[in-house]
């Protein structure tokens, strides 16, 4: 049964982990704009937009 | 579908999709109703940037507006005031643009690089419709790259005001959400740990007893110590100034919580409170944020120098030079060019002024100035440069003395809300049940009485009623939200729910200032109306465009001869008739003292035919508004004006003497202290930068806007003209949410009489504490959110 402390322990020590990840995510600022981000992620990149062209041509 | 397309795209501006009222900018197959918008079109092509127009069908804004000058960013004190950093190579600087609203915006200026190789980087934050960009010094300034960004139709709005104040509402916000993980990763993992004991552990598990007991104090340390430090510092404070806030019986709760959770764990007598206690600061920080969280958006705080330019050009022996407004002096020469905002008062010298005074009064028709007048400052001349000689440094001008009063150097203060109150006697009850109930088991059972003391104080700690309020208010603000109407915090609900008494102010307030309507007086026939409509489509001034639009009729002749006098008429030949639009002394009238504002006089082929008036229109619902208000309130009007308008208006108010006219900002002011004398709760409803006085003092200043996004002077909340007539049901929505904190006050101290039940007899186990207080915390969370819902239902709000 001597498991459970180290188990304990490792499962503290992740959970730490993630804490500190979400401190660094404050700090970072990442949190501040949350609504930018959404729309930035769904305009095409210029140059993949023309690749995507040449290839739908290419199939027909 | 296809054909609806096709007529839109004829009539609508390609850029902008105002209404086309010359057809002459063409360019590509594409129509635009301006050059502004066409130079943007015709960057944004050759550019490769034509994607602006695929995100959104009608990304622009209309450009009608004259660029100002950008000489001052030039000046390095401006400059090195501006930018958020800057080395040899690089700046950055953030930039406050009302233009932006939607992705296509976002899409353009995040490619800003590509229009500009200097730029390296430029990042939008949408909800504060700000970009950040950061260039290389040496291939462009700051100067060149807010010409750059005029140039595609999104000029920055630059005041020093805005600017200083960012970043810290930020650090605080950033602090209380590290406070809510702490207590939150601390609740979760002591929940975790408490289950075993919660369910019973076997004879051999008993060994972890003590394991999972220190873990457990070991994670309420950063708890009661970080994140529940401010409960202490508050308590501590006020108990200084000898009051009893809602604080003090929290603090005292997570401090007996602790310390008895403690003294169990160390003397392994059980298992503590941890559990119950990460969980009440978790809960109450969470309650801290939501009523913390505000509109960044929306700046309620603002005050003429958000406004006012950051630089004004001044002459000297002929030579221009901009120079900071702090450093204006009385007796300096200074050019004001067409649309830039005048900072100080100042004579006329040279030149045709023609000041639109909306800032200031919200009224939107501009008015003429002679030489050798006085103008005040906040006017924004429209036509042509002048000159002027400043009478009077900024901050000592006739509007801008009004922040010299005490209304603005004091905070407002606000009346106790009602958990204020209720806390105190919540305090006071607390500590005499918990201490006769010591008292009486040291008299009959000893052992028990320190037991049932600090039970009582850890039962009753009041999470569910310290969270009541804030979630109700948030609830409520948020169905404002819906409806447009902005509140600064949540307090101004509660303050709301007890105004008495309503102050109006007139121009751009209760009369809406984009729906001005026009009037002939005189005979016109149908013929002579479409002649006078075909003229005023040539003129760009804003009283031909209300004309154009007022007649409604589709442009039949086109005109000979046209000539333009800026700010007094417009003439040319029409169809063979020559027709003449303007002021009586364009027209070569005796001068007539027209008693309703600006007129607009015609003649045609020399025959005078009458002249057009515009007429103020009361926003819609505006009846039934002050009809509803009436009966339970004291309605009072203070406007600048002067009294033309006073017979429609006597009406709507009961009293002829609660109608004031000419009224100065000060006035204003001294008026709603003087109503406020008389023990009244006063509501303000201003619009402009003359209100701002009495919007501050009054118990609560409300600013009324057409566009969230323009100037609104500062306030308590800022209502959307739209919603003008929700007003009466914005009210008894705030009258019902201060029931629902009551109600749920009631229903919190239920749970707070069973747990006292227990606690009083010694009987009180951590598990009863452990499901008790998330259950009443839960409870009142549902309860608040569901009840404001009703009740918005009921006043027709959702």
């Amino acid at each position: 049964m001597n498991m459970i402390y180290l188990l304990i322990g490792c499962s503290i020590l992740l959970a730490l982990l993630f804490l500190l990840a979400f401190f660094w995510v404050i700090k970072s600022g990442q949190n501040d704009d949350t609504f930018t981000p959404a729309v930035r992620i769904l305009f095409d990149d210029e140059v993949a937009e023309k690749e995507i062209e040449i290839s739908d041509e290419d199939h027909t | 579908m296809l054909k609806e397309n096709v007529t839109s795209s004829e009539t609508h501006c390609f850029h902008c999709g105002e209404d086309i009222i010359v057809r002459q900018y063409t360019h590509n197959d594409k129509q635009f109703c301006c050059s502004g918008c066409k130079t943007v079109y015709n960057i944004l092509t050759e550019h490769n940037l034509s994607n602006y127009y695929v995100y959104n069908k009608i990304p622009g804004k209309t450009q009608s507006k004259i660029t100002s000058n950008f000489d001052y960013l030039e000046v390095t004190q401006v400059v090195s005031k501006l930018v958020d950093f800057e080395d040899q190579f690089r700046t950055i600087v953030t930039l406050y643009i009302p233009a932006i609203h939607c992705s296509s915006c976002i899409w353009l200026l995040e490619h800003l690089h590509l229009l500009q190789s200097g730029i390296l980087q430029s990042r939008i934050d949408f909800l504060k419709k700000q970009v950040s960009v950061t260039f290389k010094n040496d291939e462009i300034n700051l100067k060149q790259l807010v010409q750059l960004l005029c140039s595609i139709g999104y000029e920055p709005l630059i005041s020093f005001q805005d600017i200083v104040k960012k970043g810290q509402s930020r650090k605080t916000e950033r602090s209380l959400i590290t406070k809510i993980a702490v207590a939150g990763f601390c609740f979760g993992n002591v929940m975790l740990l408490s289950f075993p004991d919660y369910f019973g552990l076997g004879d051999f598990e008993r060994e972890f007893k003590d394991f999972f007991g220190w873990l457990n104090l070991s994670f309420s340390l950063p708890v009661v110590l970080y994140s529940g430090k401010e409960y202490f510092v508050s308590a501590w404070t006020n108990l200084k100034a000898k009051r009893l806030n809602l604080d003090f019986p929290l603090a005292l709760g997570i401090l007996v919580m602790f310390l008895r959770s403690a003294y169990e764990i160390i003397s392994q007598t059980g298992a503590g409170f941890v559990d119950t206690l990460c969980g009440l600061v978790f809960f109450l920080l969470i309650g801290k944020w939501m009523q913390e969280r505000t509109f960044h958006h929306i700046s309620f705080e603002r005050d003429y120098r958000s406004y006012f330019p950051v630089a004004v050009t001044t002459i000297n022996h002929g030579v221009e030079r901009p120079i900071q407004l702090s450093d204006l002096k009385t007796g300096d020469r200074i050019l004001i060019r067409s649309h830039e905002i005048l900072p100080a008062d100042a004579i006329l010298l040279k030149g045709e002024a023609e000041i639109d005074f909306s800032f200031v009064t919200g009224e939107s028709i501009p008015v003429k100035k002679t030489l050798g007048e006085i103008i005040y400052a906040g006017g924004r001349q429209l036509s042509g440069s002048i000159e002027m000689e400043v009478l009077k440094p900024v901050s000592q001008s006739y509007l801008t003395q009004l922040w010299n009063n005490n209304a603005f150097i004091e905070s407002k203060k606000r009346i106790k809300t009602f958990s204020d109150t209720a806390s105190r006697y919540f305090s006071i009850i607390l500590l005499i049940i918990a201490l006769s109930a010591g008292i009486f088991w040291i008299s009959t059972d000893p052992s028990k009485a320190l037991a049932s003391f600090t039970s009582v104080l850890i039962i009753a700690c009041p999470c569910a009623l310290a969270l009541s309020s804030p979630f109700t208010l948030a609830a409520v603000l948020s169905v404002f939200d819906k409806n447009r109407f902005f509140l600064k915090n949540t307090s101004v609900v509660e303050e709301l729910a007890r105004i008495n008494t309503y102050v109006f102010d007139k121009t751009g307030t209760i009369t809406n200032p984009n729906a001005a309507g026009l009037q002939f007086n005189g005979t016109i026939i149908d013929g002579q109306m479409q002649l006078i409509s075909d003229l005023a489509r040539n003129s760009g001034h804003l009283l031909s465009r209300e004309l154009t639009k007022f007649i409604h009729k589709p442009a039949i002749y086109s005109v000979q001869e046209y000539t333009e006098k800026i700010g007094r008429g417009i003439s040319g030949k029409v169809n063979g008739n020559y027709v003449k639009l303007g002021s009586s002394t364009f027209l070569n009238l005796p001068l007539k003292s027209s008693s309703s504002g600006s007129s607009i006089h015609v003649m045609i082929n020399d025959v005078y035919v009458g002249f057009f008036t515009i007429r103020q229109q009361w926003r819609n619902g505006f009846k039934e508004l002050m009809l509803k208000l009436s009966i339970e309130a004291d309605l009072h009007l203070l406007s600048g004006d002067h009294d033309h308008e006073r017979k429609q208006l006597i009406p709507f108010f009961e009293d002829s003497r609660k109608l004031h006219f000419e009224q100065s900002p000060q006035d204003k002011l001294d008026y709603i202290q003087q109503l406020q004398k008389e023990g009244k709760k006063v509501l303000m409803f201003g619009d402009g930068l003359n209100d701002s006085g009495a919007l501050k003092q009054s118990d609560l200043g409300i600013a009324i806007t057409d566009n969230i996004n323009n100037f609104s002077p500062g306030c308590d909340a800022i209502l959307d003209g739209l919603s003008f007539h929700k007003i009466p049901q914005f009210i008894q929505q705030a009258k019902d949410g201060v029931k629902v904190i009551r109600m749920s006050f009631i229903i919190s101290l239920m749970y707070n009489t069973v747990g006292l039940y227990f606690a009083v007899q010694g009987l009180l186990s951590p598990l009863m504490a452990a499901i008790l207080m998330p259950l009443s915390t839960i409870t009142i969370i549902l309860f608040t959110s569901v009840a404001v819902r009703l009740f918005a239902h009921k006043n027709k709000l959702l």
